[in-house]
């Protein structure tokens, strides 16, 4: 009841739309995969050009290793990253579930400001983000990184949520309830596994556009709180380093063992 | 039914407190500020003069800026439509086909996106430029052209772009809302002789519309922001309204404008999306 | 209370107490130190903690240099990066605090002396500014070497295939022949573009006058359909490289970059005239430790230092000291060296003031067009 199953044999009326389908999955794959594969490429020029082939070298692998900054930028990233999806996913899921189930006055108001926490530009959000910061003294750092990034990922993921919320079958939840299940244990053991996929979704929305954010992230950084892309964005005036392309092959790769390799654990997901 | 009263507000209050706070706080404060800018008027080295000055709302409309937000939300509502044409099929393969590799291969649509857009950009230019860059080898390989044409730093480049860059924004949500799907209504419709395709046209699609809406707001919304694809991949010849605005906070050193622009560009785009989801009813959104 | 939902005030009032103790929680993390623990040192008697903050451009020191400083003088310095003079200025006006070295270029640090955000400087303290060659003093930027001193410099000009092209005159001309049409890059810079159009008409790079801007769009207008398109200067210098363009304007250090590799291209600095452009040390107000900040800076006027720089960045030095030990390499690429005939024809891109906006406006004009 309003729950799927995963989706095995699908009672086949032709053939031909499933191999097109498969064949159209494949496409948008090697469209997503297309520049990444450049991308490796290009991490073992002999030459610091990322665009230009003039020979193989493993030197930016070396480079990568032996200059620690880019290693540190990367951890910050990851670090600011994760902390902030994990604040915003809370975050977006409750608000998600308020916004879906709940009418109230200054409901408009709520829905409005939550789009319009994804319209602002970046500049605009960084620059009057920093004079607020500022106004109320508070240091700039990582702390002020994290706040930022939590504050513009909480809509993308309650819209997510959002999505996964609506028209979902609430009999489930009303009957643990008549059995005697709060509030709480109703969220926790229902309600919330209902949602995870929705919730999932939202969290790699936010953590995507946090470990790539320059902009905002520009204004409130302080001092020593370079991230990835502040290091990578400031290079564009006399050039992007192919250490660059080596430390993203570098994660590229390990995540897709990572997740390869964890597929097995991932697939087993599903409940009856 | 009845869990109304004070439980209710209380649970309410308890859901609504943190984005409260934190949006109230880190977003809604500084936009008040962005708002008290537009209206003030900018230093010669930047910073501002508060004060009451509409002019910087009048000099939206002139016809210079005007085609260049005209040109942005035409560009925007194509990314939609193409994320959405290339987006749905393959949350739909995901969801119905991924079987037990679902979740792998929702991840491996965001791994890319886990590298800098900025390496990625430099990789398409590698990609589509030059006479004898990949793509034209490719295509006059397939004998689709037989001569090499400029594909880099065009419109279309732009559009491919941004299309590449606003896909997962799309893909998620419509995953997230396919997910959920209720196999037997698909079976119950076929079993009572629909065809594949009128099975996904009247029972599967509609169900989705919550993950159609979401994802279309996604990638619309901050379509509209966008300023680095534009020049990357645009030879910055494509003008959109987020290389504007940045400019009057950087170069240009005209907060007041660049807020004007700003605030202008939201009360469209939300307004936009607010009329939108109420005409096409709040209970598309919330019930089925 | 079926069927209406109305928060009465008494919840009111608890959801505003929630939002109370979370908001001052919040505030209270917020306050607390960034893990870089730069706690403020310096102001009045006391010696500086041992730290400095480095704010550059990305990848715009040598490798050795900042190690080579630590090691000599144990101050520990922390790097951050900025992409423009821009992001750099508004960063500074909105607030953001904590740097003790920028790096600006020539007409921004105008404005930031007039915006009074430097600190002046204490040349008692920078003995190595001997080192830096007259050209590169007192420049109408900073007349008396105030606030700045300089860090590198070059000039912007014309990267090109001599192979295709053959030997080009300095001229401007090329950049608008018909016959190299989607083979041209200009650089997405609104003084640099409109300044290109500016020097072939024979006008200042830093004009005001309105006919002459007009002329300049105008000339720009017509450029735009000859031209692949506005890019940076690094992308420029590869698509020359590879063939894309087979003419680039770029910034002399690419331009340096792509000759090592490359012996069919060429750099020219056009006539009438053309850009020099400096990039330079200051020190912003209410940095924490003006006087590692001071170290720093004359350090990197050393001679070996100069050097090192320079044979990392490919660009120019303002150091005379340091000219003996630059690459042989790098020196004897056309447009390194340049003799005072050059010298003469190069103009410095200056603060226009409230012109500034109608520099903005042309080039949002001709970028729409």
């Amino acid at each position: 009841m309003g729950y799927s199953k995963g989706g095995p044999v699908y009672r086949g009326l032709g053939k031909i739309p499933d191999r097109a389908l498969l064949l159209f999955a494949g496409l948008v794959y090697l469209f997503l995969y297309a520049p990444i594969m450049v991308l490796i490429f290009f991490s073992f020029n002999s030459t610091r050009n990322t665009q230009v082939w003039t020979g193989f070298s493993t030197q930016w692998y070396g480079e990568l290793i032996r200059d620690g900054s880019v290693l540190n930028a990367f951890k910050l990233s990851l670090i600011v990253g994760l902390t902030a999806t994990a604040i915003a996913t809370v975050i977006g899921t409750l608000t998600a579930l308020a916004l879906s189930r709940y009418d109230f006055r200054g409901k408009t108001f709520a829905d409005s400001a939550i789009y319009a926490a994804t319209v602002m530009p970046e500049i605009v959000v960084g620059v009057s983000l920093l004079v607020f910061l500022v106004a109320a003294t508070v240091e700039l750092g990582i702390v002020t990184i994290i706040i930022a990034h939590v504050a513009f990922c909480i809509s993308f993921v309650t819209i997510v949520v959002r999505a996964r919320l609506s028209g979902m079958d609430r009999s489930v939840e009303e009957a643990a309830q008549d059995l005697g299940a709060s509030p709480v244990q109703t969220f926790l053991r229902v309600t919330l596994p209902l949602i995870l996929p929705g919730v999932m979704a939202g969290a790699l929305l936010a953590f995507t556009l946090s470990f790539d954010d320059f902009v905002i992230t520009f204004f409130v950084a302080g001092v020593g709180s370079s991230t990835l892309p502040l290091k990578i964005y400031s290079m564009i005036k006399f050039g992007v380093s192919p250490v660059i392309n080596a430390l993203s092959t570098v994660v590229m790769v390990s995540t897709m063992i990572l997740i390869l390799g964890g597929s097995r654990f991932l697939s087993r997901g599903e409940k009856a | 039914m009845g869990k109304e009263g004070r439980s209710w507000t209380l649970r309410l209050a308890g859901l609504l407190a943190p984005v409260t706070v934190w949006l109230g706080l880190f977003f809604l404060v500084p936009l008040l500020f962005i708002l008290a800018y537009s209206f003030g008027t900018s230093g010669v080295y930047g910073g501002i003069t508060l004060g009451f000055n509409p002019s910087n709302y009048l000099k939206v409309f002139d016809p210079l800026y005007l085609e260049i937000i005209i040109r942005t939300f035409v560009i925007a509502l194509l990314n939609t439509f193409l994320c959405l044409l290339i987006g749905y099929p393959l949350a739909y393969f995901i969801t119905f086909k991924g079987g037990r590799h679902k979740h792998t291969l929702i991840l491996l649509v965001m791994i890319p996106f886990w590298t800098s857009l900025l390496l990625r950009a430099y990789a398409w230019v590698v990609i589509l430029g030059g006479d004898n860059g990949i793509a034209n080898r490719v295509l006059q390989f397939l004998h689709i052209t037989d001569h090499p044409l400029t594909l880099i730093f065009t419109p279309q480049a732009v559009m491919m772009g941004m299309v590449y860059s606003y896909l997962p924004f799309m893909i998620l949500p419509l995953y997230a809302a396919l997910e959920k799907f209720d196999w037997r209504l698909k079976e119950a419709a076929q079993d009572l002789g629909a065809s594949r395709w009128h099975t996904f046209w009247r029972v599967t699609f509609p169900l989705s519309m919550p993950g159609v809406i979401a994802g279309s707001i996604l990638v619309f919304i901050p379509s509209a922001g966008e300023f680095v694809i534009p020049n990357l991949l645009g030879g910055a010849r494509t003008m959109m309204v987020g290389n504007l605005i940045q400019q009057q906070f950087l170069s240009a050193r005209d907060w007041a404008f660049g807020s004007a622009l700003a605030v202008m560009l939201a009360v469209l785009l939300v307004g936009a999306i607010m009329f939108y989801v109420r005409r096409v009813g709040a209970e598309k959104l919330e019930e089925v | 209370m079926a069927g209406e939902k109305r928060i009465s005030r008494g919840d009111f009032l608890k959801v505003v107490g929630a939002g109370a103790v979370a908001g001052s929680t919040l505030s209270v993390l917020a306050c607390q130190p960034n893990t870089t623990a730069q706690s403020s040192g310096g102001g009045g008697g006391g010696p500086e903690e041992k730290a400095l903050n480095f704010y550059n451009w990305g990848d715009y020191v040598a490798k050795s240099t900042i190690p080579d400083f630590e090691k000599q003088t144990g101050i520990k310095v922390t790097q951050d990066f900025y992409g423009s003079n821009e992001e750099l200025l508004a960063k500074l006006q909105a607030g953001g605090t904590g740097y003790d070295v920028i790096v600006p270029s020539d007409y921004m640090i105008s404005i930031m002396i007039k915006s009074d955000i430097l600190e002046p400087l204490d040349m008692s303290k920078i003995p190595n500014f001997k080192n830096v060659g007259d050209n590169y003093k007192g420049l109408p930027y900073d007349p008396k070497n105030e606030y700045s001193v300089p860090y590198q410099w070059g000039t912007t000009g014309i990267l090109y295939n001599k192979k295709v092209l053959g030997t080009l005159e300095p001229s401007w001309d090329p950049m608008w022949d018909p016959a190299n049409k989607g083979k041209i890059g200009m650089l997405n810079d609104e003084r640099e573009t409109p300044g290109a159009a500016l020097y072939k008409l024979g006008y200042s790079v830093n004009t005001t006058n309105k006919e002459q801007l007009d002329e300049a769009e105008a000339e720009l207008k017509k450029q735009k359909p000859l031209l692949r398109g506005y890019f940076d200067s690094t992308q420029n210098r590869p698509s020359v490289v590879n063939g894309d363009l087979l003419l680039g304007h770029v910034f002399s250090g690419d331009a340096f970059l792509a000759l090592s590799q490359d012996e069919d291209l060429y750099y020219i600095i056009p006539k009438p005239a053309a850009t020099r452009w400096t990039d330079n040390m200051a020190i912003p107000k209410g940095a924490e430790h003006p006087d590692n900040a001071h170290k720093f800076i004359n350090y990197i006027l050393g001679a070996k230092t100069g050097a090192e720089l320079s044979n990392y960045t490919y660009y120019n030095t303002p150091n005379e000291a340091a000219l003996p030990m630059i690459d042989d390499a790098l020196k004897n690429l056309p447009g390194y060296q340049l003799g005072p005939s050059v010298f003469e024809r190069l103009q410095i891109i200056q603060d226009v003031g409230k012109a500034t906006r109608e520099y903005s406006t042309l080039f949002t004009a001709v970028k729409s067009a």
